[in-house]
Parts: structure tokens; C-alpha cells; sequence
């Protein structure tokens, strides 16, 4: 893992949830801005998995558990495109909140896996 | 499906995708250190798994599987996580149901309540529209 696209990645994922939050609030479904925050999220696990794959070639290795981590980063990158199918099936006001859940979900997922890559010791 | 069945299914699903994944890294890695732990670590994420699964599909026949589970899910819950404070020493790893769910920010406490609420509502607002069918095709003769 790199440290500041860690950050970085968490930082998009809350923005992404509070923003499917503040659209659900106003009553709004699935939009071209929350269905793209989504994608991103998705996009940004994705690069998440390259820099994981290549990251020890260059000596960076987890402190924590390698399985935990990538058990971790799996499931968190198959949950995006999992509730943004599970949301459009019904376009309504929850389905964004399905959205703002996932991304909130996703923050959380990838700040446990930046603890178990850089401090947890195995 | 009504709007928040929706988000209830995807709470669980998360939940139960995190569970399963934690149970199989604890067993494959370390199971020696807390069978009793890890084995009912294994046991309540299938659990979530398959009420996750009630929850969606479709048929009256998911619908007692839903309850079973749920109700399974907030009696071991409550039950593990009374006894993981009570008897410490039976539980040295964390597991899901671990201190009410704590390591979990108490999810996998209010998400069965929620679950079961919901459930009843279902069947409530399914047992009023019977009736007034029943009421209606009555009238009509």
C-alpha cells in the first residue's frame, strides 16, 4: 500500500457515502453523480489491487497478515458493483442510500486494511 | 422489494460477506488458538449468509428461513456476547458476536432487531391487505 492514495481512497469513499447520503435525504435515485463516486470507489479498489500485486517487487510489504489483507480487499472490491446493480433495480430514494452504504463500507474496509499493512504485526 | 428491505439486505450481505471472510482467515491461520471461538465464528457467519439469502429470494417459503435466522442471529448475539464478558477466558480471539458485535460497531446487535422488525411489518401489512380483500369480495355479493 502507498500511504497518501490510502488516504486518499478513504477520503473519496466518505465523500462519495455523505454525498449518496445528502441525495437520498432529498429524495433523489440513482444519478449520473452518484453511479460515477461509486465507479470511482470501485476504480480507485482496483488500482488498490495493482499497487498491492506490485508493492512488494519494490520492498513494500504488509506488517500485518498478507491473507487478511487480501481477504479484505477482495470482498471490498466485489461490494461496489454488487450494490450499484442491487440499487438500480429499484431507482428510488433507498437505492441511493444502498450506494452511500457501500461507500461508507468501503472507507472502513480500506482504513482496516491500511492498520493490517502498515502497523498490525502478524 | 419496499426501499428499506433494501438497504437491510445490503447491511446483511456486507456483514456477511465480512463475517465469512474473517472466519476463513481465523480457521485456515490460527483455529488452535480458540477452536471454540472460531467454530462459532464459522457457524454465525453462515448464518448471516443464509438470512442474507431469505431475505432477497423470493417464495412464502424464505420467509420462516428468514426468521429462524434472524432470530438465531440476535440470540447468539446476545448470548455470546453476555458470555464473552462474563467468561472471558473461553473467547482469547475477538469474533463477530464478541462483546454484542463490538469489533463490528454493534451491527451485528441492532441489524437483527431491525431484521425482525421488518419482518413483522411485512407480514402485518401482508395479513391488512388480506383482510381487506376479504372485506371487499364480502361486500360485493
Amino acid at each position: 500500500m502507498i500511504e497518501w492514495f490510502t488516504w486518499a481512497q478513504v477520503a473519496v469513499a466518505l465523500l462519495v457515502g455523505l454525498a449518496c447520503v445528502g441525495f437520498a435525504i432529498a429524495g433523489r435515485g440513482p444519478n449520473d453523480y452518484t453511479l460515477a463516486g461509486l465507479a470511482l470507489v470501485e476504480l480507485l479498489l482496483v488500482a488498490q489491487i495493482v499497487v498491492a500485486i506490485a508493492a512488494p517487487a519494490f520492498g513494500n510489504v504488509p506488517a500485518g497478515s498478507g491473507l487478511e489483507f487480501w481477504m479484505y480487499l477482495v470482498t471490498a472490491a466485489i461490494i461496489p458493483p454488487a450494490a450499484a446493480v442491487w440499487a438500480l433495480v429499484e431507482r428510488s430514494r433507498w437505492s441511493t442510500l444502498v450506494m452511500a452504504t457501500a461507500a461508507l463500507a468501503i472507507a472502513v474496509m480500506v482504513w482496516r486494511m491500511h492498520t493490517i499493512w502498515f502497523f498490525q504485526v502478524a | 422489494m419496499r426501499g428499506i428491505g433494501r438497504i437491510l439486505v445490503v447491511v446483511y450481505g456486507i456483514l456477511a460477506l465480512a463475517a465469512l471472510g474473517r472466519s476463513i482467515f481465523q480457521i485456515a491461520t490460527k483455529f488452535e488458538s480458540a477452536p471454540l471461538a472460531y467454530s462459532l465464528s464459522a457457524v454465525a457467519a453462515g448464518v448471516y449468509v443464509l438470512a442474507t439469502i431469505a431475505l432477497v429470494a423470493r417464495g412464502r417459503a424464505w420467509r420462516p428461513v428468514a426468521w429462524a435466522t434472524i432470530g438465531f442471529e440476535l440470540l447468539g448475539v446476545l448470548a455470546i456476547g453476555t458470555f464473552s464478558l462474563i467468561r472471558p477466558e473461553l473467547f482469547p480471539e475477538p469474533t463477530v458476536w464478541s462483546g454484542f458485535g463490538i469489533g463490528y460497531l454493534l451491527i451485528p446487535l441492532v441489524l437483527p432487531v431491525l431484521g425482525l422488525l421488518w419482518l413483522a411489518r411485512g407480514r402485518n401489512a401482508r395479513a391488512t391487505a388480506d383482510e381487506r380483500r376479504a372485506v371487499a369480495t364480502g361486500a360485493g355479493e
